[in-house]
């Protein structure tokens, strides 16, 4: 069979792209080889570890489970886009001053999934927070430093309003 | 891995659909959510020669209450079915079912119906809606067929959904104001698919359980009613004794698979452990009525 391909047109991080791909290239795959976002990382590639994390349309979803050709239209967003709007400032330095990450690998779906929890602040239970988390392993901090900078990061934006 | 080459149409509308997977016959198949298919398409485990994606027809998602029933359409993907009030005030069995679905950004994507269509053993929904008694609606282009779900389940991945057709809409009938229902699940980590796990549905006065359907999924190869347990139980007041009968009959009830999630006899003791914590949870919130 030879290689199917359709043009599409998005927004990624603000920009306005449009590209033919193969229909079969994963959203994560176009991301990182076609645009150079490499921030967004594959780990196991069927659903599992949450590193591909992106949002789309204002969900995060599995980059790996999604093809590129199904974001056409879309406005999609990795933790670049993240990291250059500010939006998640508070919860990067939580994550370097409370040592959140050692590989660093897990770290950019950590951060998109937990931006989730951010937008629209209530208090949450540690519990909650890990549950939130649950999709997205993390092979090297054993999670407590994480659950820790998530809740600082929640805890000081409903203190500051 | 990646995925392997295959071709894509994204439908435009459910017609569209209808003929396609009719023309495709078994090379077509229909994308929903993704959740499912898209990592056994990375794995290689499968290889259709059309993927039919029917994220863009509108008509087949969304809730609805109508006399009594609630409707669902099959592209509802699960954050939709988990954050609706008419869900959490008519079927408050499958709001409790759905904390146990996935993880977050998975929930995002898949749908209810990907999820009954698939027929995972070890998936929430397929419990829920045996335990409910509810209607499952396929459409193919030769018309709309309406399947119980008693009827539904087949085997291991296999239902009575024809290769042709779409599985368009599920039909629940809103829980009765009297009754009470408990949903309980083991995984080992949480959204993970379940090890063991039941959906409970009672009708319980003065601590004797009037009626009850008990539903087990995790262990077997199929969505499983526990005829047995439930016949130990009904009629009697409930006690120590009754706990350890619904147990008991639960071994000719079930025949669990041993597979990575644990072996036949493990699955079957977390069964019974679990018939016992559903039918105290579901006497508890009978008087907490
Ligand atoms: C890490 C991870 C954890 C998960 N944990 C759970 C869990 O705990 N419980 C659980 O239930 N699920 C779990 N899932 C699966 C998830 O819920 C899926 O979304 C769901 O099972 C399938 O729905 P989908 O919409 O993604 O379907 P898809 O993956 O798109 O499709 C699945 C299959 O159904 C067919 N299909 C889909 N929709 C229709 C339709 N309307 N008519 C006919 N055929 C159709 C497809 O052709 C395909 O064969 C998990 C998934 C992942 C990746
Ligand atoms: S790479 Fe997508 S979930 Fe692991
Ligand atoms: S920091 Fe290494 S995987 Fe999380």
């Amino acid at each position: 069979m030879s290689e199917a391909t359709l043009e599409i047109s998005l927004t990624v991080n603000g920009e306005q792209v449009t590209k033919t791909v193969p229909v079969r290239q994963h959203l994560v795959d176009f991301l990182r080889n076609e645009l150079g976002f490499t921030g967004s990382h594959l780990g196991c590639e069927h659903g599992v570890c949450g590193a591909c994390s992106v949002r789309v349309d204002d969900a995060v979803v599995r980059g790996c489970l999604m093809l590129a050709v199904q974001a056409d239209g879309a406005k999609v967003e990795t933790v670049e886009g993240l990291n250059e709007t500010g939006e998640i400032a508070d919860l990067q330095k939580n994550f370097v001053e409370r040592n959140a990450m050692q590989c660093g690998y897990c770290t950019p779906g950590m951060l998109i999934t937990a931006a989730e929890l951010l937008r629209e602040p209530k208090p949450v239970s540690r519990e909650e927070i890990r549950e939130h988390l649950s999709g997205n392993f993390c092979r090297c901090t054993g999670y407590h430093a994480i659950v820790d900078a998530v809740e600082t990061t929640i805890n000081t934006r409903l203190e500051e309003g | 891995m990646k995925a392997p080459k295959f071709n894509y149409i994204r439908a435009e509308s459910r017609q569209q659909a209808l003929e396609l997977l009719d023309q495709l016959g078994e090379d077509g198949r229909i994308l929903a959510g993704g959740q499912s298919l898209m990592p056994t398409l990375n794995m290689r485990l499968s290889q259709p020669g059309t993927l039919i994606d029917i994220n863009k027809v509108t008509d087949l998602s969304g809730i609805t209450l109508e006399d009594g029933i609630v409707r669902i359409g099959a592209m509802t993907r699960h954050v939709e079915v988990a954050n609706s009030p008419i869900i959490a005030e008519n079927l408050p069995l499958i709001a409790e079912a759905m904390q146990h679905v996935a993880h977050h950004a998975v929930r995002n994507r898949g749908t209810i119906g990907g999820s009954i269509a698939l027929a995972d053993p070890a998936a929430e929904m397929p419990a829920c809606v045996l335990a409910l008694g509810a209607t499952l609606v396929v459409e193919s282009i030769n018309g709309r067929r309406e399947i119980a779900a008693e009827d539904y389940f087949k085997g291991l991945y296999e239902t009575a959904r024809a290769a042709n057709e779409l599985l368009v809409e599920i039909l629940i009938p809103a829980e009765k104001s009297d009754n009470v229902s408990v949903f309980l699940e083991l995984a080992q980590r949480h959204g993970d698919f379940a090890m063991a796990g039941l959906a409970c549905v009672a009708r319980v006065s003065n601590k004797t359980f009037e009626e009850l359907r008990l539903v087990y999924f995790g262990s077997e190869d199929r969505p499983t009613l526990g005829a047995g347990a439930i016949a130990a139980v009904v009629g009697q007041t409930w006690s120590a004794e009754c706990k350890e009968a619904a147990a008991n009959a639960l071994a000719d009830d079930l025949d669990p698979m041993t597979n990575l999630q644990g072996s036949a006899a493990m699955k079957l003791h977390l069964q019974k452990v679990l018939t016992g914590r559903a039918l105290d949870a579901a006497i508890e919130r009978a008087e907490a009525v």
